[in-house]
């Protein structure tokens, strides 16, 4: 028996309006899905011929849990999406160019070709950008909600990280000061059931992730991670809960990761039949098949969005792979940061 | 000019910040109520209340973790470490996180971790450390270490200021047992810019630190020798004033580093290895390091008096360079 809130699905156009989101706007969550999903197959295309660099992640069946939380974000909220959240950054703006650029280590990905993969973020889109020590970004979003309190801003953080990470100290720590702070901060599980090979069992010792939150002191809320209307509400109502001075809320979507931890990894340890069943929950297709019964998406509608985001993967992958290599002379540059680094609109 | 102890200097130079600059914050264990295991923070929540002088719980990921986050939405935070060997706990979050965020992300951390180092006073492995060779080893970090009450504020004021991660190791021993002339205004000393503490002729001393002390009582025990010794205060070490150090040694031609750290991998080698690089043909003796010893810091009086290098010891090296 779970001690957080298992929350229920979303049923109608009715309920989704009263969440905040009217027909067009689900049409363009459904777009942002599709984009994610179209950009990391584009990315895994690239890598088997050799054009990225090291290795490749993909959030395959995290589109709706990422797609979900950013699209319930305000314009001025702030969040720490991590290697499965690629949603997060379609959804806040980023350019598919800049992420097909710093899959391949170009001078046009955010990060210049000094980090690779789904290590970025457009700080401008008020993402900061991951590290590989996960739940690291923890104690950061925390940072940015203790920043917010302390200026009376009626903004929120929202921090990622995974089950496998729920074991780290990290994790306790950024969600001991957020709890008795109450600072404005929404904790996001993305609960894939696998830490590399590692499965739940081995990874924590209570039923659900979110179970932890009542000892933390705020809510904890277990979603259906593939269900993007749900995840939408809950992580809408967490949003505005923190905002309005109610604390942080710890939400464990859950989902399966579709595909190994990077691509090098077949999944061999993964039952086949728990593919099998999830498979049958794919975000993408369970979210058209609701818009058609729901919300009367037509069949030109789909058709519209999928030659639209072909149409942006191709354009972005050419515009990415006339982006130069970064001048090795620029090596040693901006290891340290000048007092014109601060002229941002988050230093002023 | 006020008289103030190396302490009220450090906390002088934080109430003139908070002052000045609303987006200064403090946070740590202890900082508020208590004011600061050493009372650098008394009386600092009741002047800037609860939400600029926080107490953090017992969790220094989170300190570190949470005044980066703050620093990236603009705040110019200063965390308190209750002792420098407790930033052990922090590592993650100082190295992984915000020492690489500017070069990778472009993102600037400017952030300040106050570190109470160093031994003297029997506090044991955990309570003595100078760790300062550890993250000047991180680049993205910056290191500074003052041993005077005008550089302590002085120093303090320009981290808080810098756009990067700056490590403020103040050392424990100096604390109310240095005192000095302080400006009352706000005035910054820069970063990376050595200080000549003594003028000499023979020999280079090259410390920071409660070091700087012990080296001056040495030098004065080597001036009825007639051998005049030079000491340069680095005040930072990293980055480090590579050119004051080989200025120096170029006119006197000999070179002893000492350190309160050990000597493995001590910042001492970096400074060595540079002087024999780059001033190899203005030496009349090789460098000579005074370091302690490659053990932890010792608990027991002998022991740990043992391990700190003494006026005695700094004495005798600079005669052996001296006579050579």
């Amino acid at each position: 028996m779970a001690i957080a809130r298992e929350a229920e699905p979303v049923n109608s156009l009715r309920e989704v309006r009263e969440a905040g989101l009217d027909r067009e706007d689900l049409l363009g969550v459904y777009r942002s899905m599709a984009l994610t999903r179209g950009i990391e197959e584009r990315g895994h295309i690239l890598y088997r011929q050799g054009k990225i660099p090291g290795s490749f992640y993909t959030g395959r069946g995290n589109e709706a849990a990422a797609v979900g939380v950013a699209t319930a974000m305000g314009s001025d909220d702030v969040g720490t999406p991590l290697h499965r959240d690629m949603g997060v950054h379609v959804v806040r703006g980023v350019e598919p160019w800049r992420i097909f650029a710093q899959y391949m280590g170009r001078a046009d990905g955010p990060t210049k070709g000094r980090d690779g993969n789904v290590h970025m973020a457009d700080s401008n889109l008020g993402l900061i950008a991951m590290v590989s020590h996960l739940p690291a970004m923890l104690p950061v979003a925390v940072g940015c909600a203790l920043a917010f309190r302390i200026r009376e801003e009626k903004r929120v953080a929202v921090g990622w990280f995974g089950e496998g990470a729920s074991a780290r100290g990290d994790c306790h720590e950024a969600m001991t000061l957020a709890g008795v702070r109450k600072l404005p901060v929404v904790f996001i599980c993305d609960n894939n059931q696998w830490a590399y090979s590692t499965p739940t069992h081995l990874e924590f010792a209570t039923e659900h992730v979110a179970d932890r939150a009542e000892s933390y002191g705020f809510e904890g809320i277990i979603v259906d991670g593939t269900d993007v209307l749900a995840v939408y509400r809950e992580a809408k109502r967490a949003i505005e809960k923190a905002r309005a001075g109610g604390g942080p809320t710890l939400i464990e979507s859950v989902t399966l990761r579709m595909e190994g931890h990077a691509v090098h990894d077949d999944a061999f340890y993964v039952p086949k039949e728990m593919f099998e069943r999830w498979a049958e929950n794919d975000p993408i297709e369970r979210f058209r098949t609701w818009l058609r019964n729901n919300a009367d998406m037509s069949g030109d509608e789909e058709d519209e969005i999928a030659a639209d985001v072909k149409k942006a993967l191709n354009d972005a992958l050419k515009r990415a792979e006339d982006s130069p290599l970064p001048e090795v002379s620029s090596l040693t540059e901006g290891v340290y940061a000048t007092p014109e680094d601060l002229d941002t609109p988050h230093h002023k | 000019m006020a008289e103030l102890t190396y302490l009220q200097a450090i906390s002088d130079g934080l109430r003139t910040e908070m002052r000045r600059d609303k987006r200064v914050f403090v946070i740590g264990e202890d900082v508020g109520v208590y004011g600061g295991a050493f009372k650098v923070t008394l009386g600092f929540q009741e002047e800037f209340g609860h939400w600029r002088v926080l107490d953090a719980p017992l969790a220094e990921t989170a300190i570190v973790g949470a005044c980066t986050g703050a620093a990236i939405m603009g705040m110019r935070p200063v965390a308190e470490m209750q002792f420098a060997d407790f930033i052990s706990c922090a590592w993650d979050q100082l190295v992984t996180v915000a020492a690489k965020q500017r070069f990778r992300a472009g993102t600037p951390v400017p952030i300040t971790v106050r570190l109470p180092s160093g031994g003297g006073f029997s506090g044991g492995p955990f309570h003595s450390q100078n760790p300062e060779s550890s993250f000047a080893h991180i680049p993205g970090l910056k290191c500074v270490c003052p041993a005077t009450p005008e550089d302590a504020k002085g120093l303090l004021i320009s981290a808080i200021e810098d756009p990067n991660p700056v490590l403020y190791f103040e050392h424990k021993h100096l604390y109310r047992r240095i005192k000095g002339e302080v400006p009352e205004e706000r005035y910054t000393v820069p970063i990376g810019k050595a200080r000549l503490h003594r003028e000499g002729a023979d020999i280079s001393v090259i410390t920071w630190g409660a070091m700087v002390y012990t080296a001056a009582e040495a030098a004065g025990q080597l001036e009825s020798d007639g051998v005049s010794v030079e000491i340069i205060d680095l005040r930072s070490v990293m980055p480090w004033d590579k050119a004051a150090v080989l200025e120096s040694v170029r006119k006197t031609s000999k070179a002893l580093v000492l350190h309160e750290d050990t000597r493995t991998g001590g910042f001492g080698a970096e400074i060595a290895a540079t002087i024999a690089e780059e001033a190899f043909e203005d030496l009349d003796a090789p460098v000579k390091r005074i370091a302690a010893p490659d053990t932890p810091v010792p608990f027991s009086p002998p022991l740990e008096q043992a391990f700190i290098p003494q006026v005695d010891d700094v004495a005798s090296g600079l005669r052996e360079l001296a006579e050579y």
